[in-house]
């Protein structure tokens, strides 16, 4: 069947921002705490209290701004969301609405076959988490819903995409593509089960040709990449069976189950909601001065994006390699690293791409605290390089130095790893192998070329390794041929 | 003379050479609390024990020569300022057991100079209300004539002030809640700059308006207080970071080239015969003691009370949205759901005025209301304060009266609010403004009840205010009288 449908996505992020301290007081935003151990006046909602912005957290969003190529506001507005909910100590959320911090930027994201797509942000401001509700199926609410108001007025950043997406591969695109930038930056942990990185999925679908947008359903409750997307598939197959049934999609609020991979309707909780959003009194204008914003640029790492560029460009890497060291700023940071001893970037990356990213990968160590440091790593290469050792003692000898830490140099002496390069010596073994295999020699002779590595093997067996490869190839095919 | 007649200054010096222990002012103070009040009913909670403790606290201090201008005074506070250990009720049954767990900036500034707290104060419940008739508590009743409302809502801090209950107090004032019931019960009430006076753990009525002040018997006192409590707050994002000046230095006496002005459009119809004699003849005195007198306008002042009923209660709707049973304060028992518990606690514990400002201020910020009410408001309030700073090119000060009317009878105008909110309408632009304005006493009705003299400054002068207004007060005798009590 030809799909006659477009899809429409619009995605609304909220970036828990890693400050220290919550946006309007200075309680810790420390995850995985006693319940209401951190808290105070301010963020309980206590009768007087009142919010005071946290600079860090400003900082935060303006890097983010910057960063997904944003106007940065000279003047922004903190307003309130009127809402009643356990959750919200105060009965209303500090948020923006009519003058948020950044707005109008953009994300390139890459599609397949090459292509990139341009998405647009229409604006990110800031607020403030909401507590959270143990429920009565929990062991310890027993029957009533607890409040813990820990993440209570921790600092969020909301970012609003414009509706630019035509799939749940570009939504999925998009998303990490933001992703990458925010832990880049250092604004936000990442974890998107922790609830760190949230995504809510405005999905809607149209008649391809039709220029006004269907009527949308907001996906919540979604966090993992896979179940975002799962959940925008199932969304849009819902609603054009809908249509096609002859129904009417109807906009509303709906929760993804995991479990079944569907959505279902928040139905009379979101309903009718009007906020009777004001600008907050107890604040006042969060204005940002040109200075300040080129400050926060000044400390802008290099981004994803322009690491790539540089891997491939400069580096001469190939673009999957630039990816796979890009991806990670500290991977990244490690990779340059390397890079800035050694000088040859392609060894670098063969070496990070296999055996740092398997070892890591086999430990479950995070390449924060590696323990083979780029100077080791490039000991180690200059061993390879200057011959001291062949690529396949290498190997052993990095093991060695992920387990002691200890240089390519000492594991090789300690070790005896040295090369074997004196030609009489190798000749030895040359002349050993080729006596005690005389059908092989035969078969060799007779035109069965590729048994040289059959030799080669013997005598790299019989020096333990330690032989030139180079030397043993060249020597065997020299008494072999008899010349 | 009695102890409880002394003044803030005359109590200083009196506790200074020894004359008196602060344990002697304090127990002078809580055997008239005694005595009066079930008659006044200023006091929601008298501390006797912790204000023993705190006289006993400062009389150890005085003696190792560690003293502060508060040192040992009893001041009474506005059950709105959150005292840690302490009730504070805000006059309201939601909030009726409510202990709050750390104390409002003001609070800690005169506990730091060793202040004895001598009581919490009766009020209008949310500081909503122009009688102090709506009190969980009951009403407080004027000392000049217990059959008469003392103003609010900060009735209760005037009315212990002028029934010498202590020696000064603490009130908010957002739309005359300071002065109105200052000039009610005849003594100095003054409303500092918003910005002026930190707001950090004052229970929020509207956050735009409210701001602290000191009820006093006299200018001087008014400056001392104020002198404690003003400054920047870092816990306040709306607290402003200028220079405090020494406000006793500037009570000079010296009013000349000082320019008054008296906006035409505050004496209209509706002014009470008594009080507009009672502020022309205040005006005749400010001509003799030298300052010149021109009369000024302030357009937009007809739209002054209905602008405050859409900003005040739209501020309130969200600032109360918190006392829904969860955390503290009043819970519904029997609810049988989450909306049946936020709607039966919040039926129960809020009394009708402070209702009805909820569903107001709801209405206010509702879609499709908004541009209409608030944002129409905010335009109008900015336009206001514009006639201000416009008049204040002119002028040093306004002077005006502070309510229309002297003090009505109580449950006169229980039953009609419009009549009630109009009772502000001359306190309110100041409020809207954001600008400072003192009461004080400048005369009595017929029938033996106070007028108050309205002084409106300019942002953060509230020096030229004292001085002014510490003028007038050394050229009558208004603030002697005390009230047959």
């Amino acid at each position: 069947m030809i799909q006659r449908y477009e899809t429409v996505i619009g995605l609304e992020v909220h970036v828990q921002l890693t400050t220290n301290t919550k946006i309007f007081c200075s309680c810790s935003t420390e995850f995985g705490q006693t319940p209401n151990s951190q808290t105070c006046p301010v963020c309980l909602g206590l009768p007087g209290a009142l919010p005071v912005l946290n600079r860090k957290a400003v900082e935060f969003a303006i890097k983010t701004g910057l960063a997904t190529n944003c106007r940065i506001a000279p003047r922004s507005i903190f307003a309130r969301k009127n809402y009643f909910y356990p959750d919200l100590p105060k009965g209303y959320q500090i948020s923006q609405f009519e003058l948020p911090v950044c707005e109008h930027g953009w994300l390139d994201i890459e599609l397949e076959g090459g292509d990139s797509k341009r998405i647009g942000i229409t604006r990110a401001h800031m607020e403030e988490d909401a507590g959270k509700l143990i429920h009565g199926d929990k062991p310890e609410a027993a029957g009533s819903s607890l409040v813990d108001l820990n993440r209570a007025c921790t600092p969020l950043l909301e970012i609003v995409s414009e509706p630019d997406m035509r799939s749940s591969e570009e939504a999925i695109a998009y998303l990490k593509k933001l992703h990458q930038i925010v832990v880049y930056l250092g604004v936000c942990d990442g974890n998107l089960e922790e609830g760190s990185f949230r995504c809510d999925a405005n999905v809607s679908v149209r008649p391809y040709g039709q220029e006004a947008f269907g009527t949308r359903a907001e996906l919540k409750n979604i966090n993992s990449f896979r179940f975002i997307k799962q959940a925008i598939e199932y969304e849009v197959e819902r609603q054009i069976d809908l249509i096609e049934g002859g129904g009417k999609v109807i906009q509303e609020t709906r929760l993804f189950d995991s479990n079944t991979g569907m959505t279902q309707s928040m139905r009379g909780k979101e309903e009718a909601h009007d906020y009777r959003y004001f600008p907050d009194p107890d604040l006042v204008p969060l204005v940002i001065s040109q200075e300040w914003i080129e400050q926060v640029r000044a400390t802008l790492p290099e981004l994803p994006d322009a690491k790539r560029a540089r891997f491939v460009e400069e580096l001469g890497l190939s673009a999957y390699d630039a990816e796979v060291l890009a991806a990670d700023r500290a991977l990244a940071d490690y990779f340059d690293a390397c890079v800035m001893l050694a000088k040859d970037a392609k060894t670098c990356a063969n070496w990070i791409m296999g055996d740092v990213l398997r070892k890591l990968k086999e430990t479950g160590e995070s390449i924060a605290d590696v323990p083979v440091s780029p100077q080791l790593l490039n000991g180690l290469m200059a061993r390879i390089a200057d011959n001291t050792i062949s690529g396949k003692i290498a190997k052993t000898v990095f093991e060695k130095m992920w387990q002691s830490g200890q240089t390519a140099d000492q594991i090789i002496n300690a070790e005896g790893l040295k090369q074997v390069t004196d030609t009489g010596e190798i000749e030895v073994l040359v002349d050993e192998v080729i006596a005690a295999n005389p059908d092989q020699v035969a078969e060799y002779l007779g035109g069965k070329d590729k048994l040289i590595g059959f030799f080669v093997g013997k005598v790299m067996q019989a020096s333990q390794g330690k032989a030139n490869p180079g030397m043993v190839n060249q020597l065997l095919k020299k008494k072999l041929t008899g010349n | 003379m009695t102890i409880y007649d002394l003044t803030l200054a005359e109590l200083r010096a009196r506790l200074d050479n020894r004359e008196l222990s602060a344990v002697e002012v304090t127990n002078a103070y809580l055997s008239r609390i005694a005595a009066t009040n079930p008659a006044v009913n200023a006091f929601i909670t008298v501390c006797s024990d912790t204000a023993i403790a705190e006289a006993q606290a400062a009389d150890q201090a005085l003696a190792i020569g560690e003293v502060t201008p508060l040192t040992g005074l009893p001041i009474a506070v506005k059950d709105i300022f959150n005292t840690a250990g302490l009730r504070t009720t805000c006059a309201s049954r939601i909030l009726g057991n409510y202990i709050s767990p750390y104390d409002a900036t003001v609070i800690s500034r005169i506990k730091e100079q060793k202040a004895v707290i001598i009581g919490k104060l009766n009020m209008d419940e949310f500081a909503m209300g122009s009688s102090n008739e709506n009190s969980a508590f009951g009403a407080v009743h004027n000392p000049w004539n217990l059959k008469h409302v003392p103003g609010g809502s900060s009735g209760g801090s005037a009315a212990c002030v002028a029934a010498r209950q202590a020696v000064a107090a603490l009130g908010t004032d957002t739309g005359g809640s300071i002065r109105q019931p200052a000039s009610h019960c005849s003594v100095v009430g003054m409303k500092p700059t918003y910005g002026r006076v930190s707001r950090y753990g004052v229970v929020a009525y509207a956050s735009s308006l409210d701001q602290v002040g000191p009820i006093t018997r006299n200018v001087r006192d008014c400056a001392l207080l104020l002198q404690a409590i003003a400054g920047h707050d870092p816990a306040d994002s709306t607290s402003v970071n200028t220079p405090v000046p020494d406000y006793q230095a500037g009570l000079t006496g010296d009013l000349k080239g000082l320019r008054i002005g008296l906006p035409q459009e505050y004496f209209i119809e509706g002014l009470d015969n008594d009080v507009r004699k009672a502020v022309e003849q205040a005006t005749a005195t400010y001509r003799d003691l030298g300052a010149e007198v021109v009369e000024v306008s302030l357009p937009h002042t007809a739209y002054a009370v209905a602008c405050y009923y859409l900003i005040a209660t739209a501020e309130a709707s969200s600032n109360l949205a918190r006392y829904d049973g969860v955390r503290y304060g009043l819970r519904a028992d029997n609810a049988e759901n989450l909306i049946d518990m936020y709607m039966q606690s919040r039926a129960a514990g809020f009394g009708a005025e402070v209702k009805r400002r909820i569903m107001l201020g709801t209405y206010a910020l509702s879609s499709g209301y908004y541009d209409a009410y608030y944002l129409k408001a905010q335009k109008v309030r900015t336009l206001i304060r514009q006639d201000f700073l416009d008049a204040f090119e002119k002028v040093d000060t306004l002077l005006t009266p502070v309510a229309p009317t002297p003090a009505f009878a109580l449950g006169e105008k229980l039953n009609d609010p419009l009549q009630m909110y109009l009772s502000d309408i001359y306190t309110i632009p100041a409020n809207l403004a954001g600008t400072c304005a003192i009461s004080l006493p400048c005369g009595f009705s017929a029938n033996n009840l106070p007028i108050g003299l309205q002084l409106i400054g300019k942002p953060f002068d509230e020096m030229t205010l004292l001085r002014t207004a510490h003028a007038f007060e050394q050229a009558t005798e208004w603030h002697k009288r005390k009230p047959d009590f």
